[in-house]
């Protein structure tokens, strides 16, 4: 299938679908199982893992220029040495909203393009948020190990904390923010938020402070993108605003939360509870924190889903082969 | 009515008071008694006779204080028979510290023009709580997936297996009364499609509806019990209705054990025919059939769906608005049945 009308980089050939075959995409680490498969039928695809996932190793092997595409996530992007190792890059396709592992200006100053996968993954991170909230507040998972071990038969279980009307904040009222918000309505929560700016659309409190947002709910919830300006945004004085019987979900980026004063505030009780699916250093998560019952903690679980992650992937190849066959990115950043 | 004298007795029994106000027995405290206190229920139009202080044998505690005691507190624990009701001939209102009425003889009590009042909906927002709290746990693994983190399997293991997603779900929910009705709410803004079986069809509401549990179940993703339990309910959710939920199905029981075969449910989960279950509540609490144990796909609860401070504190309150109402001859707050 021949593609006529200009093209923006010189570099670009028009491509038939036989021909995409032979155009090199490195894939950063394994992210599903699907998605390696569509790369491997659809494109030539190289592992970044075989080679202990080191750009080094791999040019040890393999010739730089032959990548024109790379395929990373949240583990492992694109950063300057993995952009400067490929002349021949033209597009980095995320599988993730999140881009905090892109060197998006690097990209911009090489003119190369970025995808990511934005709306196929609110619901699922929005369901994770809550189900979050109510893990922690109904003690729903400390209940849960409580009958395991046997624990019922002796003695019943404690009290919980209600859900349903509880003032909620949210920190960044994107597409995840606003999700989250819509199903914590529901629940009869009123529900404030944190932004870079006030969204007219949004009927919900706005706060220009953080403080201000974090003194005035129970349940606060980070939904933000990371970026240099809210990284460590939770640090201890809001932590502190939040309060013993606040409870702090996180399901943004590890990096949003001072970890270190996030601990130490669960440990001294200065919080009084948190649901957690991401981490600074993943997959480590802070020992003190295995042993605690007002903690809910995930493994980066947010839009692990079956339907949800062959979406995502659809996503990564439906943008990989609009690139290359000139046609409009489905969901570009750049 | 109200009587204002009380019989004298002279059996040296503790609870004895020489004060006018009206009795109301209660046999055991329920729990919300025992976790709230006895303090918050403290009324100058009644009086608590409680039996678990007397050292005499019950039989001859209701028969000594039969003529003054007029109402009922009572609870899962502590049955209101017929049996108990024909000691007691000035009986006027049973209360129950619980939406479930099905360890009230409601029958014996019609009979009788007894009065029963439950929690009415203070249970409702709870309850649904925690019935899409075990509904998102199940489907998305949160439990198993903590445990997981935890163990530290997620360093040496790597990702855990995907859950499921939310949206486009087709929930049946078994009953659509208080609790059902919030249920379906929330799972409306998650993007599930809510379907239900009860009693009798509501026509305000636009939900498809089924006659049967079986036709439900065929068409549900999954199914969220929250009916009474009652001689129609017990067992109602069979192997019948197991195989037309399916492998991928996946069930979710906040309202009694003995309305689900749980020995049935067991096997099916066991077996792989089912997908996974919440459970809050079962056959014979606190005893869970260890099967379960093993299993990752279950999520299981204390019977603790509706056990929140908020909570209690309100069903005081609804407890005490529905004794001073009676002892006022005001309107019962939360009538099962007014006669």
């Amino acid at each position: 299938m021949n593609q006529t009308g200009k093209e923006k980089n010189p570099n670009l050939k028009k491509i038939s679908g036989i021909k995409m075959k032979s155009i090199g995409v490195l894939m950063t680490c394994p992210m599903h199982k699907y998605l390696e498969q569509q790369l491997e039928t659809h494109f030539n695809l190289f592992k970044l893992w075989h080679c202990n996932s080191s750009i080094t190793e791999f040019l040890k092997t393999h010739q730089g220029n032959t990548i024109r595409a790379v395929v990373g996530d949240t583990n492992i992007g694109a950063d300057a040495e993995l952009i400067a190792s490929f002349p021949n890059l033209e597009i980095v396709a995320s599988y993730s909203v999140g881009l905090d592992k892109i060197d998006l200006r690097k990209c911009e100053e090489k003119g190369i393009r970025v995808a990511n996968t934005p709306d196929v993954l609110t619901d699922d991170v929005a369901d994770l948020a809550i189900g979050l909230i109510l893990g922690v507040l109904r003690r729903i998972c400390a209940s849960d190990e409580y009958v395991r071990i046997g624990k019922w038969k002796d003695a019943d279980f404690g009290l919980a904390t209600k859900f349903s009307g509880k003032s909620v904040g949210i920190v960044g009222l994107g597409r995840i923010g606003t999700a989250i918000a819509k199903r914590a309505e529901a629940f009869g929560c009123s529900i404030s938020y944190f932004s870079r700016s006030q969204k007219p659309f949004a009927n919900y409190k706005f706060y220009s402070n953080i403080i201000d947002l974090a003194t005035s709910c129970q349940i606060l919830i980070v939904a933000c993108a990371l970026t240099e300006e809210t990284r460590h945004i939770i640090n201890r004085e809001v932590i502190d605003a939040l309060g013993p019987k606040g409870i702090l979900i996180n399901i943004g980026r590890g990096a949003h939360v001072d970890e270190t004063e996030l601990v130490s505030a669960l440990l001294e009780g200065r919080l009084g509870g948190a649901g957690l699916d991401v981490y600074e250093n993943e997959p480590e998560v802070p020992e003190e924190l295995l042993g605690l019952g007002n903690v809910v903690l995930q493994p980066h679980v947010g839009s692990d889903t079956v339907e949800t992650s062959d979406a995502m992937a659809d996503l990564v190849i439906s943008n990989l082969k609009a690139h290359f066959s000139n046609k409009p990115l489905l969901t570009p950043v750049i | 009515m109200a009587d204002q004298e009380e019989e004298q007795d002279n059996t040296g029994d503790q609870n004895h008071k020489p004060q006018d106000l009206p009795q109301v027995l209660v046999l055991k405290p329920p729990p919300v008694l025992s976790v709230i206190g006895e303090e918050s229920f403290l009324s100058n139009k009644y009086q608590f006779l409680k039996a678990w202080e007397s050292p005499l044998p019950l039989h001859q505690f209701l028969t000594a204080h039969a003529g003054s005691i007029q109402a009922i507190l009572c609870s899962g624990a502590a049955p209101v028979t017929d049996d108990l009701l024909q000691l007691l001939p000035s009986v006027r209102l049973v209360v129950t510290a619980s939406a479930g009425t099905n360890h009230i003889d409601l029958e014996a009590c019609h009979r009788r023009g007894i009065s029963v009042t439950n929690a009415g909906n203070v249970f409702s927002d709870d309850g649904a709580d925690a019935a899409v709290g075990l509904l998102i746990d199940v489907l998305r693994k949160i439990t198993a997936s903590d445990r997981y983190v935890r163990q530290g399997l997620w360093v040496s293991e790597g990702d855990y297996p995907l859950g499921s997603k939310l949206r486009g779900k087709r929930v049946g929910t078994v009953g659509l009364g208080g609790i059902g009705l919030e249920i379906a709410k929330r799972l409306e803004a998650f993007g599930c499609n809510v379907l239900y079986t009860s009693r009798k069809k509501k026509t305000f509401l636009s939900y498809p509806f089924y006659s049967y549990v079986c036709q439900l179940s065929a068409h549900s993703d999954a199914l969220i019990i929250c009916c009474a339990l009652t001689d129609q309910t017990r067992h109602m959710i069979d192997k019948d209705v197991f195989s037309a939920l399916g492998k991928e199905g996946v069930i979710v029981n906040v309202g009694r054990g003995a309305i689900v075969d749980e020995k049935e449910m067991v096997r099916c989960l066991v077996h792989g025919e089912i997908a996974g279950a919440g459970l809050d509540v079962f056959e014979n609490e606190p005893d869970v059939p260890k099967e379960l144990f093993e299993l990752d796909n279950v999520v299981l609860s204390p019977h603790r769906a509706v056990f929140t401070p908020e909570s209690f504190m309100a069903l005081c309150e609804l407890v005490v608005g529905n004794l001073e109402a009676f002892f006022s001859n005001k309107p019962l707050l939360s009538p099962v049945m007014d006669v």
